[in-house]
């Protein structure tokens, strides 16, 4: 499958500062990390704090280049860009953050801020207007509003406006580094349908980071569970919520209550379906506490300190993503042992 | 179970507060400096800053708890989840706070009408709180055993070394365990779970009968999270405390809950045991709060969005304050405010349509 985007051994280290500085010190904050996204639809990276997901976001933007490994963008390798290049191939490509409050220039009218790349892009001034009152058209917000400074408008108004200045350099690939996660719930759907309906206007592609498992498994086309800089586990939508794998991805999917009942939601007992937390038994029953994690592991599987279905094995040999068929990959040494049926039982 | 404690732990009956506008901020913004505007210790409606009587903050909020009961309250920002629980513990600012009306009775006590002593000794002892950041309730300068300790030896008159061995065993209770050095950390040598985990054994330390657990895991990982909510539910289960746990988060609360309560614009607008609440909701806000949250099963089909926004506390719209955003609303929810009334036993709603079907 030819990808929009694609990443292929990514890894990213951030450097220890000072005299120290030397190859192989510092954090490993993406290891390793391969995947591919088809053109026109939506791949969900999901992974707690800490993980690398926007790391990994920044990396695949060439923002923050990686370490090794590289990026493949339409079939151009983004390494191979000299800076100038690289900010052409850029309007392809672009970013929404999570916290429109920091995105947003205030001092900037709303108008302004949007006509920014467009300058860039040297658009002539009688065009670039008609532009911003489409793009503030195209996510909502009145047109007349456009000489209004960020701060006169709510939290998800200015959430919409980032969107729509990603949106005005017309780029095929977005990534969406938690972009609901500040608003209220009534406020997270509009922005989310406004996102699915770009979508399909525009034939975007997205890259949607949460920490929010509901909400990429509702969204996406394929889930990415990431943790401790690697991906773990890695497969379409569907499957991944009916049969995830991986027992960190069992142990995500079990610790995000939904609100929504669902016999066939994220392959939670019936007890949890009810709405309660499972008493005893499901794979985070004996789980050893978890308070830190480790950034970095000398060898080994990088979730081995808080797996309950490890044995020394997984302390000794580090597990490579692998196709355990239909195109879900997982990444760990007792793949092949923990059966489906073991695990829909609870 | 929760018959057995012996009925009603906390009753709120008809609280309102408005906030006076000293400033442009909100409600809870700025408290006025030595230099501020000053109002007597009554609180004169008519300050120096001229006629206008406050935003109103609650406008009459009823909640009730039994003991060993979880009672969700979930509203968006700005809907008074917090302002409740402040009033409840009297930690209301007051200025620019100010209660209007209303009764919060613990215990068959009001606490509204107890002297600043006697709040004083029930705070802690008899009713305390978690809160969303630990880091900023924990005092960053003294070790989490001397916070424990100070607690223990304030209310329930411990000796040092006593108190020690209960803040050990505290410590212990909330999943720190075999980590005495825990007690001779400071806040910033611990990571979050554990600082929540701190706070909360800090907060049962006195066996308080009511715990205010104000979004306790918003600002931590899902699988942290279900760990602490896994420990609220022993709060219950082993000390039989009723707890009112706040949250924006329909899930977390669908997941601890015994009752839920939903609160809009100041105004708790449905109340009802969860089943009842998440199965069978009557307003049609709680309604299409549940119809706008995504999930799994939701895949390939659109979000139900509510239009618009939280109206802020100055602009309440006249009548029931979710006509703007419902679709449902008739003329007689632009006039007129709706009153709370029990539809269907245990189960109340205040809505002039609840009784009416909802389109699709």
């Amino acid at each position: 499958m030819a990808g929009l985007i694609e990443a292929r051994s990514l890894s990213k280290r951030h450097l220890g500062g000072g005299l120290l500085k030397k190859a192989g010190t510092g954090v490993l904050a993406v290891d390793r990390v391969s995947f591919s996204i088809g053109r026109g639809s939506v791949f969900g990276l999901v992974g707690e704090s800490g993980c690398g997901k926007s790391t990994l976001a920044r990396a695949l933007l060439y923002l923050d280049p990686p370490t090794a490994g590289e990026v493949l963008f339409d079939g151009t390798r983004l390494g191979g860009l000299s800076p100038r290049q690289l900010r052409v191939c850029r309007r392809r490509m672009q970013i929404v953050f999570q916290d429109p409050n920091s995105a947003l220039d205030p001092k900037m009218r709303v108008r302004d801020s949007l006509q920014e790349g467009l300058v860039n892009l040297g658009m002539a001034p009688r065009q670039r207007e008609r532009r911003v009152s489409e793009l503030l058209e195209l996510v909502e917000i009145p047109p007349a509003q456009g000489g209004r400074y960020p701060h006169e408008f709510s939290g998800g108004q200015k959430q919409r406006i980032v969107i729509a200045r990603a949106l005005s350099v017309s780029p095929e690939f977005l990534a969406l580094d938690e972009p609901v996660s500040n608003l209220d719930v009534s406020i997270q759907a509009q922005i989310i349908n406004l996102l699915l309906d770009l979508k399909e206007r525009l034939a975007l592609t997205y890259l949607f980071i949460s920490h929010d498992l509901n909400l990429v498994a509702y969204l996406s086309d394929r889930v990415a569970v990431m943790y401790g800089g690697r991906l773990v586990e890695l497969a379409d939508t569907p499957e991944i919520t009916a049969h995830p794998l991986h027992p960190y991805t069992l142990r995500l999917f079990y610790s995000a209550p939904s609100a929504v009942a669902d016999p066939q939601a994220l392959g939670a007992p019936a007890a949890q379906q009810n709405g309660e937390l499972f008493p005893s038994g499901g794979p985070e029953a004996g789980c050893k506490a978890q308070e830190s994690r480790p950034t970095s592991t000398p060898r080994g599987c990088p979730y081995n300190g808080l797996c309950n279905a490890g044995d020394p094995a997984c302390a000794q040999l580090e597990p490579e993503l692998v196709d355990v068929g239909g195109g879900h990959l997982v990444a760990c040494l007792k793949a092949s042992t923990l059966r489906r049926s073991d695990l829909s039982g609870g | 179970m929760a018959e057995a404690e012996g009925g009603r732990l906390l009753e709120v009956r008809d609280l309102e507060v408005s906030f006076a506008q000293t400033t442009r901020s909100g409600p809870l913004g700025p408290r006025s400096g030595p230099l501020g505007p000053r109002r007597g210790p009554l609180g004169p409606r008519r300050g120096p800053l001229g006629p206008r009587r406050g935003t109103p903050a609650l406008r009459g909020v009823d909640l009730e708890l039994a003991g060993a009961e979880i009672r969700g309250l979930v509203g968006e920002s700005g809907s008074g989840k917090t302002v409740t629980s402040t009033c409840i513990m009297g930690l209301l600012a007051s200025p620019p706070g100010r209660i209007e009306r209303g009764r919060i009775i613990f215990k068959g006590r009001d606490l509204l009408c107890l002297p600043a002593q006697e709040m004083r000794m029930l705070r802690g002892r008899e009713i305390a709180m978690i809160f969303q950041e630990p880091s900023r309730y924990l005092n960053p300068s003294f070790k989490i055993g001397e916070q424990i300790t100070e607690m223990l030896r304030l209310h329930l008159g411990m000796r040092r070394a006593e108190a020690l061995h209960r803040a050990e065993e505290l410590v212990e209770w909330v999943g720190l365990g075999g980590r005495r050095r825990v007690l001779h950390s400071y806040p910033h040598q611990l990571s979050g779970g554990m600082k929540q985990r701190a706070m909360i054994a800090m907060a049962i330390s006195c066996n308080p009968s009511l715990l205010i657990a104000d979004e306790p895991t918003t600002a931590l990982d899902v699988t942290l999270q279900l760990q602490i909510l896994k420990l609220i539910l022993r709060l219950r289960e082993a000390l039989r405390m009723g707890i009112l746990f706040i949250s924006h988060d329909l899930g977390l609360v669908r997941a601890v809950a015994d009752q839920v309560s939903v609160i809009y614009a100041g105004r708790i607008v449905e109340s009802a045991p969860k089943q009842l609440l998440f199965n069978h909701p009557l307003h049609p806000y709680t309604r299409l709060l549940l119809l706008s949250i995504p999930a799994a099963a939701r895949r390939g089909t659109r979000l139900r969005a509510i239009p618009g926004r939280v109206p802020d506390a100055e602009h309440i719209p006249p009548g029931c304050a979710f006509h703007p955003r419902c679709p449902l609303a008739e003329e007689v929810c632009r006039t007129q405010a709706p009153e709370t009334l029990e539809r269907e036993p245990a189960h109340s709603a205040a809505c002039h349509l609840a009784d009416k079907r909802w389109p699709d």
